[in-house]
């Protein structure tokens, strides 16, 4: 029949399944999407990162030695560099879901032959790669000031991904499970700020009392910016092993829920 | 046998207590220019949803050019392009961006830019392809997502009231391309409020009220069936009692009969010799669409 000649001459054909351009492209447009603007989403979080570590280290320099022999400047910037690092790879992933759910673009992948392990490792590698820009940029500004060992950076590359891959999981859950601006940012304000703050950025656990100590340990943010540091000085609060499994254990618990959404449709698909 | 573009069985959808969809059945065939017309909750949206994937249907099964909408999700998608009904838009990049970040999600690459280009220039967008989607305009908005729907290239297209709000000379422009598209082997489906659009348009067309097919032929026929002839006149007197049945509507003198067939003009006159009315002006018009859908849905519509 001459109709579906015609049909079947449009390069339509059938997409290669196993094809992941969908994914890239996706990937490539959520990275551009920070990139364009790069002030508020890089230059932004280096600039507060620097001005913490202005005050903080101006202000207790003097006064606190977490580490024997390692000035507390020095201590507190791969705690800022994590801090900035995951915060920035929950705020990718949980404002481009939570926003083109709000704006209704959304529907525009939805519509696509993407799987949701496409879709996933998408989200999450554009969230990777902004984490690890900004810690990066915080890295490159404050060793102009400080002095930084970086005794085995295998463990700090390894936690720096780890780190950025467990946040931007979360950041996928939490823009999936969003339906409004100020629901992100109640979670944001009431769950990211506080565990990233309660987990060591500014201190070592051991200055804690016990009964905080002990709270620390449930905190998944501590161990990540515990092995991280760990990294840089060679030492920690506890052996970076620890926090590696503890780490990677959180990271697969959030990415299987996470798919788990995503391969229900909640929220997204009725 | 060829394969259907669009095969849908006994699709229900229910969102709780809300039966939205109740045993659809139908099929549509490629090359098809097809429209689904039907009030506000009729169900049409929730049928392209699931169409789509945006949906799953509670019961029932459908298919885009053979591939299952759920079980082989991703050839389905392949093959379909929906505008939806929204004016959506992506606010970071600019019109030819965003296409080709379309193209790409369905695993195209540069060969499909120059088809990218054909639809830019073919929707009037050209001049706005380095335009930011925040700063166009709702009619080049609206432009800018059916050229989304088609940045793959898909043999079946859905429009879902792509003319909602839109302009003269936008509807021209959209209609011509959509015609040759057509006219290539491209099915459309539109749905749409606009009936003299779809009668103008659509080869066949199913009406939907309440989650159900209540008509389903070619336009043609549904008018022939359906909607014969209107003849309106003007009276110097109310109408006689035994023309009531066939009066469609009255007012100040001015009445619109519906006759199934030319030759009822005959007695229509003979009733008004009988009365002794004069007439003062007197018009016999084709029904269109519109009484079709009337007379089909129209309690449910004016109830609305």
């Amino acid at each position: 029949m001459n109709l579906n000649k015609l049909i079947n001459s449009t390069p339509v054909g059938r997409m290669d399944i196993g094809s992941w351009r969908g994914s890239y492209t996706l990937f490539k447009k959520e990275i551009l999407r920070f990139w364009r603007v790069a002030f508020q989403t890089i230059a932004s979080p280096v600039l507060t990162a620097l001005l913490y570590l202005l005050i903080f280290s101006h202000v207790l320099e003097s006064h606190v030695e977490v580490y024997k022999g390692v000035p507390y400047s020095a201590f507190l910037i791969p705690g800022l560099i994590m801090m900035s690092l995951l915060q920035n790879a929950f705020a990718n992933s949980s404002s481009s879901l939570v926003q083109s759910k709000v704006m209704g673009n959304i529907i525009f992948i939805l519509l696509t032959p993407l799987t949701y392990l496409q879709f996933f490792s998408a989200f999450l590698a554009a969230a990777i790669v902004r984490g690890l820009m900004v810690g990066l940029a915080i890295y490159l500004m404050t060793i102009w000031f400080v002095d930084l060992q970086l005794e085995q950076p295998v463990w700090i590359l390894t936690f720096a991904f780890l780190g950025s891959a467990l946040l931007g999981t979360f950041g996928i859950i939490a823009g999936i499970w969003a339906d409004k601006f100020d629901q992100m940012a109640a979670f944001q304000n009431f769950v990211i700020m506080p565990l990233t703050f309660l987990s060591g950025v500014f201190y070592s656990i051991h200055s804690l009392p016990p009964f905080w100590q002990t709270v620390s340990h449930f905190n998944p943010f501590f161990y990540m910016i515990d092995g991280f540091r760990y990294g840089f000085f060679g030492k920690s609060d506890i052996s970076p092993w620890i926090s590696l499994c503890v780490v990677a254990a959180f990271l697969f618990g959030l990415a299987w829920l996470a798919l788990k959404m995503l391969k229900s449709g909640y929220k997204l698909r009725g | 046998m060829t394969i259907p573009a669009i095969h849908i069985e006994q699709v229900h959808k229910r969102f709780g207590s809300l039966t939205a969809l109740n045993g659809i059945n139908l099929t549509i065939n490629q090359g098809e220019f097809f429209g689904l017309l039907g009030p506000n909750g009729a169900g049409k949206s929730t049928l392209i949803n699931i169409l789509a994937g945006l949906l799953k249907p509670t019961q029932g099964r459908a298919s885009v050019m053979g591939h299952d909408v759920v079980n082989d999700y991703q050839a389905a998608r392949m093959n379909l392009g929906v505008v939806p009904q929204e004016l959506v838009f992506d606010p970071f990049f600019n019109v030819r961006e965003m296409l080709r970040f379309q193209a790409g999600y369905f695993g195209r690459g540069k060969e499909n830019d120059a088809w990218v280009d054909e639809v830019i220039e073919n929707l009037g967008l050209t001049d706005k392809a380095h335009t930011n989607m925040r700063k166009l305009s709702g009619g080049m908005k609206r432009r800018a997502l059916i050229a989304q729907a088609l940045a793959h290239k898909p043999p079946v297209i859905v429009l879902d009231e792509p003319t909602a709000g839109v302009d003269v000379e936008l509807r021209q422009i959209m209609w011509g391309f959509i015609k040759k598209l057509n006219a290539e082997g491209h099915t459309i489906i539109l749905t749409t409020h606009y009936l003299e659009e779809a009668e103008m348009l659509c080869q066949r067309v199913a009406m939907m009220k309440q989650g159900e097919i209540v008509a389903l032929d070619t336009t043609t026929n549904l008018l022939n069936k359906l909607a014969g002839k209107n003849l309106r006149l003007k009276l110097n007197a109310a109408l006689p009692t035994t023309l009531l049945p066939l009066l469609k509507n009255g007012e100040n003198g001015v009445y619109t009969l519906a006759l199934s067939e030319l030759s009822e003009v005959e007695y229509v006159m003979s009733e008004l010799r009988k009365a002794k009315l004069n007439i003062d002006d007197m018009q016999l018009f084709e029904a269109d669409l519109e009484d079709v859908f009337m007379s089909l849905v129209g309690e449910n519509v004016s109830a609305k």
